[in-house]
């Protein structure tokens, strides 16, 4: 569109047609104060605070409304918009209690800020304010209503964001007020969104309300830990007397993949890190008792029995379990400690989607991922099975602005009517189970159409989608752990057809993808290569390591069944329960387990290492799109330790060159500078900004960002700008199979989580919000039915 | 719900005059409260689905609008406009009036449900002012006196 030329307090710019007057004003860093507007909802003009003067107007307008015409001349700064800002204020103020001593918005507050910058602090009235006392309208929310300065951004916010439409106002003039949906509580998606988006405090949360104020608090921003869309969330920590404690989750730095989204579980399901069933130290089992052990002891007493049972079994007789939400960094030095170290591929994790047979398909295929913010640009988007509104919530953000905001055109099919459906251009319902055959037919197998065709879903509707998605260039195309292994062949041949088109497989927890490239299969080195074919993975270790394959999870549960297994080392991960294993299958089997809990796995080791979780660590995690981002250490617990540190500490013991695992000092070195004389400053600058990014020089071996250094040199599809990934940004990887073309999975050991908006693997029932909104008696029964509760 | 066969009639022909379906919600909603007395909370769930509105957006509407009502009022809802130009000539006298003889405040409703009263802003008389309206007359020019007599001859008819 051709520019319009414009002049703002005498300053002249030129700005795209159709921009709004408050945006133009921005761009060249005139700041009009505002209150309603917020960019992506709809236009609000409620609140009046950005009036200025057009020349040629007669009343002052409003900067958030106007769209700029060729020759518009403007003035901000002139006395009669002054006294109308000041007038704005005061009448704002009116009956506004002004409690900001205790008001959690209290130094963050948008109307404090702009009655400090525009005056108007004095009250006029002679009147006795109106009050009304703070109400609980769910687990979550509170609403304080004289604080309330009728903006409707939350309104906006709830419905056309969220989808949710929880919020609306009753009443008008003065006695005018936001309701919830049930008039007095709120049955909605717990999102907080509109209480992150509210600019001053009447809207609050339970996590954190009245808890402290805004500047005593560290914000650190790092990935969220539940689902697998690695959601930026910003976390608010406080010293506490055992290190730093996580009071709050937002997400005011938006420069994350997820802009201003976040899901309850991001912005408030920290709260199990602070659970008081953390184990807080080593526990050794004697004589049947889990007894409190120093860390020496344990460590000592894993190597001894891993020792044992290596040099009398061989590295066959043990197994190794990693986890879906460690960090890339981790999950590397868990396998090559496995491969390397215990001599054994039996290595595996809890699946959640076919992984390898996705990076399989699209071997030697460029740029054939989607990443999460190209769900939010993309003109058009097939979604195949999944609920991402229960499961994946950023994702489905991202594909629901995506259609408010640029008309994307999104093809839903599914065997549930699920919630997206209402953003779809078009909705295909089909047989549960049959998603296969769509794969098939899109592929091109008409015979397939049998098992999807009934009632209103006729065979000519089938064939009409396939030719209209045909005609979709740059599709995106989201599917989820329905299609597995030669299902994903035909979907990718589907989709080759299509010019642009990319993909998004669907896993479930936050580093699951991770799990995956990172190698945690007991067939596969990280980058999906064949543990047969990884001459360059044994080049770099220096040493051989086994080329057969492995056991996987389940024939490793049977053969310790059978006696075979002597030693099961287990981090972060809970099978017991997800795999509904029998205990006594595993009674006769030397286990270790890295916890922060007494999980029902956790309960059947020998030995157990009290872990911190990923917001007690640096390091990295890729989403399921493929999605590089950098943890940053936010909490602290002084009892835990990182897995990453405690698997070293264990290899030591067991007398391993530690420089053989991390490649710390080796690769790139960190600069001490102490050789520069004057210059040696740098040094603890240095440093600085290293410990301000949560990270230590990689003068150590415990530093994860040297592993990191060998992961992008060895893993596929990892070479991505580390200095955007140091600086918060989210690098997207291409996933591409190593070597072979066609990766024999094992379909049948993928086990969806099923999570729900409320529900978060094995952590969600360690979390009070998340348990707060399951056993909220003011939940609909059949809202509750849909959402049961997995754990 | 069922509603009368005029009513029916009458929401399938406004459905046509406008190019999206929540905009009949505003007269729909008088034409229901019209056969019912007040809306009641099958009712708005009746236009809510109707229209695909949630509940909450046809409760905020209602709020809106002094003329629509979630609760059961009298025969006759007296509306005596306080705003201005009924204020200077005299509205509150009549007012206070009313209020002492009904013996009912601010939207009260009388014992018998023969009346309700309620203060209102503007009602577009001004030029006759003081004015109020009963159900959907009006009657302006008021004292406390002549106002009185209006009353009295709605609780005469009110009570055939
Ligand atoms: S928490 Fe989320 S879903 Fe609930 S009312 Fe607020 S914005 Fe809407
Ligand atoms: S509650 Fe907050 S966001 Fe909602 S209208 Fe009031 S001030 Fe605005
Ligand atoms: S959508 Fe997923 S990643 Fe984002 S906040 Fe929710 S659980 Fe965390
Ligand atoms: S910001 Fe323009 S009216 Fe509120
Ligand atoms: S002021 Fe009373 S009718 Fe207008």
């Amino acid at each position: 569109m051709p520019d319009v030329n414009i002049t703002v307090d005498g300053k002249k710019l030129a700005v795209p047609a159709g921009t709004l007057l408050i945006e133009a004003c921005k761009s060249v860093g005139i700041e009009v104060p505002s209150f309603c507007y917020y960019p992506g909802l709809s236009l609000q003009g409620a609140c009046r605070m950005c009036l200025v003067k057009i020349e040629k107007m007669p009343k002052l307008q409003t900067a958030c409304t106007t769209v700029v015409t060729e020759g518009m001349v403007v003035s901000t700064e002139i006395d009669e918009v002054r006294q109308a800002r000041k007038a704005m204020l005061e009448l704002l103020l009116a009956n506004h209690p002004l409690d900001c001593p205790v008001c959690d918005a209290g130094g963050e507050c948008e109307l404090q800020d702009m009655t400090f910058s525009y005056g108007a602090a004095e009250s006029k009235l002679i009147d006795i304010k109106n009050h009304k006392d703070e109400q609980q309208w769910s687990p979550v929310v509170y609403f304080d209503r004289p604080r309330c300065i009728m903006c409707y951004r939350c309104v906006r916010i709830c419905g056309e964001g969220m989808d949710v439409w929880a919020l609306g106002t009753a009443n008008r003039g003065s006695a005018q007020l936001i309701m919830p949906n049930h008039s007095d509580y709120l049955e909605c998606e717990e999102c907080g969104m509109c209480i992150d988006i509210c600019p001053v405090g009447a809207l609050t949360s339970g996590a954190y309300r009245y808890k402290t104020r805004p500047w005593e608090m560290k914000h650190v921003g790092t990935v969220c830990t539940h689902c697998a869309d690695g959601c930026k969330t910003t976390l608010g920590v406080r010293r506490s007397p055992t290190g730093m404690q996580i009071v709050r989750g937002d997400n005011r730095d938006k420069s994350g993949i997820n802009g201003d989204f976040l899901c309850i579980k991001g912005r408030y399901a920290f709260d199990f890190a602070s659970h008081d069933h953390r184990i807080q130290q080593p526990l050794i089992r004697r004589e049947g008792r889990h007894v409190p052990a120093s860390y020496d002891q344990a460590y000592e007493h894993i190597a001894l029995r891993l020792k044992e049972i290596r040099e009398q079994h061989g590295g066959h007789a043990i197994g190794v379990i990693g986890s879906t939400r460690t960090s890339n960094e981790e999950s590397y030095l868990l396998q090559k400690f496995a491969r390397l170290l215990l001599g054994t591929n039996n290595i595996d994790h809890h699946r959640t989607a076919d992984f390898p047979s996705f990076a399989g398909a699209l071997a030697r295929k460029k740029d054939a991922t989607a990443s999460m913010r190209d769900v939010f640009n993309a003109p058009a988007i097939l979604l195949i099975g999944n609920d991402p509104t229960e499961q994946h919530p950023l994702l489905a953000w991202q594909i629901r602005n995506n259609v408010r905001l640029h008309r994307a055109r999104l093809y839903v099919v599914n065997s549930s009517p699920i919630k997206l459906r209402r953003q779809a251009a078009s909705f295909t319902q089909i047989p549960a189970g049959s998603e296969p055959q769509l794969a098939a037919f899109l592929a091109g197998d008409d015979s397939a159409a049998n098992a999807l065709a009934s009632g209103e879903i006729t065979r000519e509707a089938l064939a009409a989608l396939r030719d209209k998605l045909r005609g979709e260039p740059n599709l995106i195309i989201i599917f989820g752990s329905e299609l597995r292994g030669s299902s994903i062949d035909s979907l990718v041949r589907f989709g080759a057809a299509i010019s642009g088109a990319k993909f998004v497989c669907l896993g479930d927890y936050a580093n699951s993808r991770g799990a995956a490239d990172m190698g945690l299969y007991p067939d596969l080195l990280p980058g999906y290569v064949p543990v047969g074919s990884g001459a360059r993975f044994h080049e770099e270790w220096g040493a051989p390591v086994p080329t057969e394959p492995g056991m996987n999870l389940l024939q490793m549960v049977d053969a310790a069944k059978a006696g075979r297994l002597k030693a099961l080392y287990i981090v972060g991960a809970n099978p017991v329960a997800r795999y509904n294993l029998d205990p006594f299958a595993l009674s006769k089997t030397f286990i270790v387990a890295h916890d922060m809990f007494l999980t029902e796995t956790a309960l059947l080791a020998e030995v157990i290492l009290p872990a911190a979780n990923a917001y007690e660590k640096s390091g990295t995690f890729t989403n399921t799109c493929g999605d590089l981002q950098l943890l940053k250490k936010a909490g602290d617990i002084t009892t835990v330790k990182s897995d990453f540190e405690m698997l070293l500490r264990v290899a030591d013991r067991l007398g391993f060159d530690l420089r053989q695992l991390v490649p710390f000092r080796q690769a790139e070195r960190a600069d001490l500078g102490q050789s520069r004389g004057a210059q040696s400053g740098e040094a603890d600058r240095h440093a600085i900004w290293l410990e301000a990014h949560g990270l230590e020089p990689k003068l150590s071996p415990f530093d994860p960002i040297a592993m990191l250094d060998e992961i992008q040199r060895l893993v596929p599809g990892y070479d991505v700008s580390r200095v955007e990934l140091l600086a918060g940004n989210d690098q997207h990887t291409s996933i591409e199979a190593g070597v072979a073309s066609s990766i024999a999975s094992q379909p049948e050991l993928i086990l969806p989580a099923n999570d729900t908006l409320f529900t978060s693997g094995t952590l969600g029932r360690y979390s009070r919000t998340l348990n707060s909104v399951i056993e909220n008696p003011r939940r609909a029964p059949a809202d509750k039915a849909d959402r049961e509760v997995v754990v | 719900m069922r509603f009368s066969d005029s009513f029916e009639s009458r929401f399938t022909s406004m459905l046509g005059h406008y190019p999206t379906k929540r905009s009949v919600l505003v007269p729909t909603l008088l034409y229901m409260q019209d056969e019912l007395g007040y809306l009641t909370d099958e009712a708005i769930r009746d236009i809510a689905q109707r229209l695909e509105l949630t509940e909450l957006e046809v409760r905020n509407v209602i709020s809106y609008y002094s003329m629509l009502t979630t609760r059961p009022r009298g025969k006759y809802n007296v509306q005596v406009c306080r705003n201005i130009s009924c204020m200077l000539c005299g509205a509150d006298d009549v007012i206070a009036h009313l209020k002492k003889r009904l013996g009912i405040a601010h939207k009260g409703t009388t014992a018998d449900g023969m009346f309700s009263f309620e203060e209102v802003e503007c009602i577009g008389a001004c030029s006759w002012a003081p004015a109020m309206q009963v159900n959907y007359d009006f009657h302006e020019k008021l004292t406390p006196e002549n106002a009185e007599k209006v009353l009295d001859e709605y609780r005469r008819k009110g009570s055939q």
